[in-house]
């Protein structure tokens, strides 16, 4: 028996005139580790709330076909039913949590069982230890970080030990090493339990190497059902869009099949002689040998920096809490107008309390920062700016126009797309007499497809080329590579590294592109196009393939 | 300086304390006895001495401040316009102390010493009553009491947990939106219509949040598990429980058999009349015993 069975499923929400989902017929079977893929408003979110038994019981619209859970035909069963079956996280973390303490929270899952207190604590401590949140089980609910909120939804989800793991996005607070690091336990569930798992998920980088099998949507419909690489052939031509940038990399080179993960791209080009391995030098060492183009970037963005004027300039920043907690620690940073800055790091390392100390939202305990212009700052939710019925109400009508949302000013705000809102809020930030002179942004990535993401970073490199400086604290390094002149890593409050994209996106595990953790970083290439033109320039240098050099 | 964390919510926060130790429906249940005491009483030194066995409870609880912040900001304010209002359109008193006049609708208005007598004293009482209930809601855990309720009743519960935790959401939402607004480019609209925008998106935000919320209870099976699957989580009681729960209850005998047998009997109107015997002393000392002696029992409990 499947664990989780689409027949002919369709569905409308209520007053929608296109369906949501469109004579979906899946089956997933027992310990299967299924990825949903799909560009926004494909349909994914609706065939995960028509599996944990919502659409049609909390959403009304109309439903035809069957869906079935471990059996139970979610028409006949509400949500309540299901959930003792399929452990369900969807995207909003915030509304994921409705115990005042962790260790409630995840209590409630196994209390509503009506397991003896033992069997509820046990249950709640190998939930907590399994997701790393054995510290938080004291905590209260209400004073969590997005991320370490999307971690307890996750464990509470998981707690009753479901046989089917349905999740929305779970990744999409948090920084890439909590990332990763959600998606390996999330296998090693799926294999030590036998737990099926549908993961919905954009980044699809992040966890193609960890699935069975890839579901894709398109207008409601399942338009692709195939292995990782079967699925990343069929985007090659179907759905560029949805192809991952270590397979973008390799079929702009012309080698297949396209790759699941770095290591089956480096087994292929091994295999092609094009990855260049010295023996006795470190891997971290061998991008150096990119250096002239790479030192060529740092120089250019040194040059820039000399000569445009400082917009921004943070001094010995200091944010400490009452409780004697610190956030930021002695920060220091220097914006030039024009400039491209990723702010980068793991959950809490301050980003979002740099970018509010830099509009002026918050005042430093100790420190000193100094604006020369107005600072736009766009925050992680769109949907906070908007106050009124009609996008023409919002902002202005120059304003609407610079983010090309002049044909849509009758319509309500939130009616729009996620990538509209984000362009109504940018409206509303950079609107006035004054244009802001540095913008500054705080994950404005979140939930987007790569359409949407291509189409932010094009407009704000208009921006910048117009002369806005622009900071953008995102934990999306393919983003911060397609955007960023430099890129700013902070750990602990502090700045610990500061450079060049090419430099810091180039060297690192977590921080780093695929295609520079595929190539080593050698020539500096962070986007599958760049890595692609350093493969061919080699393939074009014959016999240079393999080095094997004898070290020091 | 402006900070987010700045923003202080009245709430309950685990505590070392005898009362913190002791079960939700347990501390609710003496913060209950201590305002329908309150309630029954009308004498003021019975009234004076139950607001200091819930002044020296939240201080023994470690919550005065919290209580102290909240009465500062909300309740003496709303007590001292129930005094005002009192003493505008009450016409029982004798002593007259000031004439206003011929006030229109409201007539002649003559502000009489006992109408601010039993301003005070009602205002006492109202006092006694919000701290009490302050009380519970610094020091009871909210998810034992919820999860009490799914015994008496099931979808109550629901309804209950749907809303304390909207209350969070929607209290963060606001902030958020808040903040929004002052990244506009002219800071944002000001004063209260500023504020009356903020909560007017708050709100019609609010059927979409309460609706992801309803969801994830209904998908963690809280709603339908009911009484079966509460009964399962009933813990052992604990010394803290025994001990808040004897003291409630002797606290409402307290109040009733002061009540029945008279004492403090106290009259505001047409004249101010008070008896203090020996029956009232004794019920003012035995609420305030009764009130503070399960705090005694510090034994385990972390300082």
């Amino acid at each position: 028996m499947s664990v989780l069975c689409f027949e002919h499923a369709s569905y409308s929400y209520p007053h929608a005139r296109v369906p949501a989902l469109d004579d979906v017929s899946v089956a997933i079977e027992a310990g299967e580790f299924c990825v949903l893929a799909g560009l926004s408003g494909s349909g994914k979110s609706t065939l995960l709330r028509a599996a944990a038994g919502l659409v049609p019981h909390f959403h009304g619209g109309s439903f035809a076909g069957r869906v079935s859970v471990c059996g139970l035909d979610t028409r006949e069963h509400g949500p309540s039913d299901i959930g003792r079956l399929a452990g369900t996280l969807l995207q909003d973390p915030e509304t994921q949590v409705v115990m005042s303490t962790v260790r409630a929270e995840l209590a409630l899952a196994v209390q509503s069982l009506g397991q003896p207190p033992a069997a509820v604590a046990r249950a709640v401590e190998e939930a907590a230890l399994a997701l790393g949140i054995a510290e938080l089980l004291e905590r209260p609910t209400d004073e969590l970080s997005g991320g370490e909120l999307q971690r307890v939804a996750l464990a509470a989800a998981l707690v009753s030990r479901p046989r089917l793991v349905l999740l929305d996005e779970p990744t999409s607070q948090l920084d890439p090493v909590a990332g990763d690091e959600l998606i390996w336990q999330l296998r090693r569930l799926n294999q030590e339990s036998d737990t099926a798992v549908l993961l919905i998920e954009h980044r699809l980088e992040r966890c193609l190497a960890a699935a069975d099998r890839v579901l894709a949507m398109a207008d409601g419909r399942l338009v692709c059902d195939r292995d990782p690489r079967g699925f990343l052939e069929w985007a090659a031509t179907a759905q560029p869009a949805l192809q991952t940038p270590a397979a973008r990399l390799l079929g702009a080179a012309g080698l297949a099949p396209p790759p699941s993960g770095v290591k089956q791209a480096r087994a292929t080009l091994r295999r092609q002689g094009l990855l260049e391995e010295v023996v006795g030098q470190p891997r971290g060492e061998l991008g150096a040998r990119g250096a002239p183009k790479r030192r060529a970037s740092a120089g250019g963005l040194r040059r820039r920096r000399d000569a445009d004027p400082t917009v921004l300039q943070m001094q010995d920043v200091w944010h400490e809490l009452r409780g004697g907690r610190t956030i930021l620690a002695g920060l220091g940073l220097t914006l030039r107008a024009g400039e491209t800055v990723a702010l980068m790091g793991r959950n809490g390392a301050g980003k979002s309390t740099l970018l509010r100390h830099a509009a002026g939202l918050l005042d430093a305990t100790r420190g000193r920062v100094r604006r020369d212009g107005r600072v736009g700052l766009l925050l992680q939710s769109p949907g906070d700016y908007f106050l009124h019925e009609r996008v023409e109400q919002e902002a202005s009508a120059a304003a609407l126009a610079t983010v090309g949302l002049q044909a849509l000013g009758s319509r309500h705000p939130r009616d729009l797309s996620g990538g509209q809102r984000q362009r109504l809020a940018l409206a509303i930030v950079i609107d006035g007499d004054r244009a802001p002179a540095t913008l500054a942004l705080d994950e404005p990535t979140r939930g987007m497809d790569r359409a949407a993401k291509q189409e932010l970073a094009a407009w704000l490199h208009r921006r910048a080329a117009a002369g806005t400086a622009v900071i953008v604290a995102t934990h999306d390094v393919e983003f911060a590579a397609e955007l960023a002149q430099r890129v700013v890593l902070l750990a602990g409050g502090r700045v610990i590294a500061d450079g060049s994209t090419a430099e810091i996106l180039a060297g690192g595990w977590y921080f780093a592109t695929e295609t520079a953790r595929i190539l080593d970083g050698a020539g500096g290439a962070l986007l599958p196009e760049q890595g692609a033109a350093v493969l061919r320039s080699r393939r074009d240098g014959a016999g240079r393939g393999i080095r094997l050099a004898v070290g020091p | 300086m402006r900070t987010l964390e700045s923003t202080a919510v009245l709430g309950y926060r685990p505590r070392a304390s005898p009362l913190h130790a002791a079960a939700g429906p347990v501390v609710a249940a003496y913060g209950a006895a201590l305002a329908t005491c309150a309630l029954l009483l009308e004498d003021p030194l019975l009234l004076g001495a139950l607001l200091l066995a819930v002044v020296l409870a939240a201080v023994a609880a470690g919550v005065w401040r919290e209580l102290a912040r909240a009465s500062r900001r909300a309740l003496v304010p709303l007590l001292a316009l129930t005094v005002i209002v009192n003493v505008i359109v009450s016409r029982g008193g004798l002593t007259v102390f000031a004439r206003l006049g011929d006030w229109g609708p409201l007539g002649e208005v003559d502000l009489t010493v006992q109408a601010v007598i039993y301003g005070l004293v009602f205002s006492l009482r109202l006092f006694v009553v919000s701290l009490a209930c302050l009380l519970i809601v610094c020091a009871a855990d909210p998810d034992e009491l919820l999860v009490a309720m799914r015994r008496v009743s099931p979808r109550s519960a629901l309804t209950v947990a749907l809303t304390t935790r909207l209350v969070g959401v929607l209290g963060s939402d606001s902030r958020r939106l808040a903040e929004a607004q002052r990244c506009r480019p002219d800071g944002g609209a000001r004063g209260a219509r500023a504020r009356l925008a903020i909560l007017r998106a708050t709100v019609s935000g609010a059927l979409e949040r309460s609706l992801d919320v309803a969801a994830v209870l209904e998908m963690r099976g809280y709603g339908s598990a009911g009484r079966r699957a509460a009964q399962g989580s009933r813990g052992p009681r604990s010394r803290h429980d025994i001990a808040f729960a004897v003291c409630a209850g002797g606290l409402l005998l307290v109040g009733i058999l002061a009540l029945l047998g008279g004492a403090g009997a106290f009259r505001a109107y047409p004249l101010v009349s008070m008896s203090h015997g020996p029956a009232t002393l004794v019920a003012a000392g035995a609420l305030l015993a009764l009130a503070l002696a399960p705090f005694l029992q510090r034994r385990g409990i972390a300082r």
